[in-house]
């Protein structure tokens, strides 16, 4: 059983919780994002606590992570897109530490699951949907009419933009899912590799090198797609956000 | 070495069957729950409330507590660092001013001093002048009295000389003769053949 590599993904019952017969059990997921949450507000809080004019070094990781978000946002969606930095922030911290989170041994990847990436991306497409129309009415329509277009085209460009519009949700969630399922597939394979070779004697000994090098820059390599991910995400998010600002591009 | 190579990649064929042999046990005669976990629809209820939840916490506490503070750190800085430049620049300012009137005083200051060097020496020279013109003019005047005593001593020494050489004349006439002349007979023959 520690070999198989899908068993990292299972999600246990720890505290169950049942509503109208529907499972809302406190799982290892749901301990996870706690974490998640509680980590990331624990070290923005205590690092900015001092709220030095010369920061410490916690302090400037925490300004760091505020400046990067908050220069992705203006520069994709404007100074008008301030507006969401609290949200594109939440989003991206709390992708990053959940994915970083999935980096340590028996921890669970809370971002490995179609289901919270989905929601995520649903809470950015539906978020773009109702400030687009609650801001342009019936103009944030001019999202799926590029200007410039011949009428002959029309109605073909704009099949084609909502079907772009509407596979955004998608394209989003399942980006960050499969990364994360993939690579730690892939991490538990090798180092799985590793284990069943070194019960072979000397020689599976000599021969487990490979995978645990291969291992070692997995890891490497899983480490930069978590953050890649992450950004990733946030990039689009303030993409999309920029369509309900500004719909007529 | 490739000998060494070729037995690895035996090896891990070998335990890469094993792992699959291994892994695909539990696979197919599993529970009922070994569906592949994501696609698990049982957990997605718990999931979805346990996402709301903590995102929602996480959204208000990052828009309410930590982002405002962190903005407010960064704001500061930039009001600081602001006022200091503008502060460093009215400084200079003065500097600035504070180096002109310095200047200024300077160029003063040399101007009187080489207005103060040119009257001494304009000073100077008017004495200098003065007293060469006065030292001169005694000069001259000794040395017209000079002349004027020369000229005196040469004609008191030319009447001198006609004076000899009447008596001159007068020893010559006599130890020629044998007797003297008269004065006045030879003092006339003199000056008919000097003249």
């Amino acid at each position: 059983m520690s070999n198989d590599p899908i068993h990292q993904f299972h999600i246990v019952n720890l505290f169950p919780v049942e509503i109208g017969g529907v499972d809302f059990s406190f799982t290892n997921s749901s301990l996870f994002m706690v974490a998640t949450v509680a980590v990331t507000t624990v070290f923005l809080m205590m690092a900015t606590g001092g709220r030095g004019l010369v920061p410490s070094r916690w302090q400037s990781v925490a300004e760091m992570s505020y400046e990067f978000v908050a220069n992705m946002l203006r520069s994709s969606a404007g100074t008008d897109g301030m507006r969401f930095f609290p949200f594109v922030f939440s989003i991206f911290m709390f992708v990053l530490v959940g994915n970083l989170f999935g980096m340590f041994p028996y921890f669970f990847t809370i971002t490995s699951h179609i289901i919270v990436t989905f929601a995520l991306a649903m809470l950015v497409i539906l978020t773009v949907v109702v400030y687009g129309v609650m801001r342009h009415g019936f103009h944030f329509l001019n999202l799926f009419v590029p200007a410039g277009i011949p009428a002959i085209l029309l109605p073909l460009v704009v099949l084609i933009e909502i079907i772009s519009f509407l596979s955004r949700p998608v394209s989003l969630s399942v980006r960050l899912f499969a990364n994360m399922l993939a690579g730690h597939i892939t991490l538990k394979v090798f180092a799985g590799f590793v284990a069943s070779l070194g019960s072979l004697g000397a020689l599976g000994v000599a021969g487990a090198v490979l995978p645990l090098a291969m291992t070692v820059g997995l890891t490497a390599l899983e480490f930069l797609v978590a953050f890649l991910q992450a950004y990733v995400f946030a990039v689009l998010t303030c993409m999309y956000l920029n369509d309900a600002i500004h719909p007529g591009h | 070495m490739a000998q060494a190579q070729e037995t690895q990649t035996n090896e891990t064929s070998a335990g890469h069957g094993a792992t699959t042999a291994h892994t695909e046990v539990p696979h197919d005669g599993g529970h009922a729950q070994t569906m592949f976990p994501p696609f698990n629809g049982e957990t997605f209820p718990s999931q979805l409330l346990w996402l709301a939840i903590t995102f929602g916490a996480f959204y208000y506490m990052m828009s309410k507590m930590a982002l405002p503070r962190i903005g407010g750190i960064l704001e500061d800085r930039r009001d600081r660092i602001a006022s200091d430049i503008a502060e460093a620049g009215r400084l200079k300012q003065e500097t600035e001013v504070a180096i002109a009137s310095y200047e200024q005083a300077l160029a003063e200051a040399r101007q009187k001093a080489g207005g103060i060097a040119q009257a001494t020496r304009d000073k100077l020279a008017g004495e200098t002048e003065a007293k060469r013109a006065a030292v001169e003019k005694d000069l001259n005047a000794k040395l017209e009295e000079a002349e004027k005593r020369i000229s005196g001593i040469k004609e008191a020494a030319l009447a001198d000389v006609g004076e000899i050489a009447n008596e001159a004349t007068n020893a010559l006439v006599e130890s020629l003769l044998g007797k003297a002349p008269t004065k006045t007979e030879t003092s006339k023959a003199v000056s008919a053949s000097m003249s």
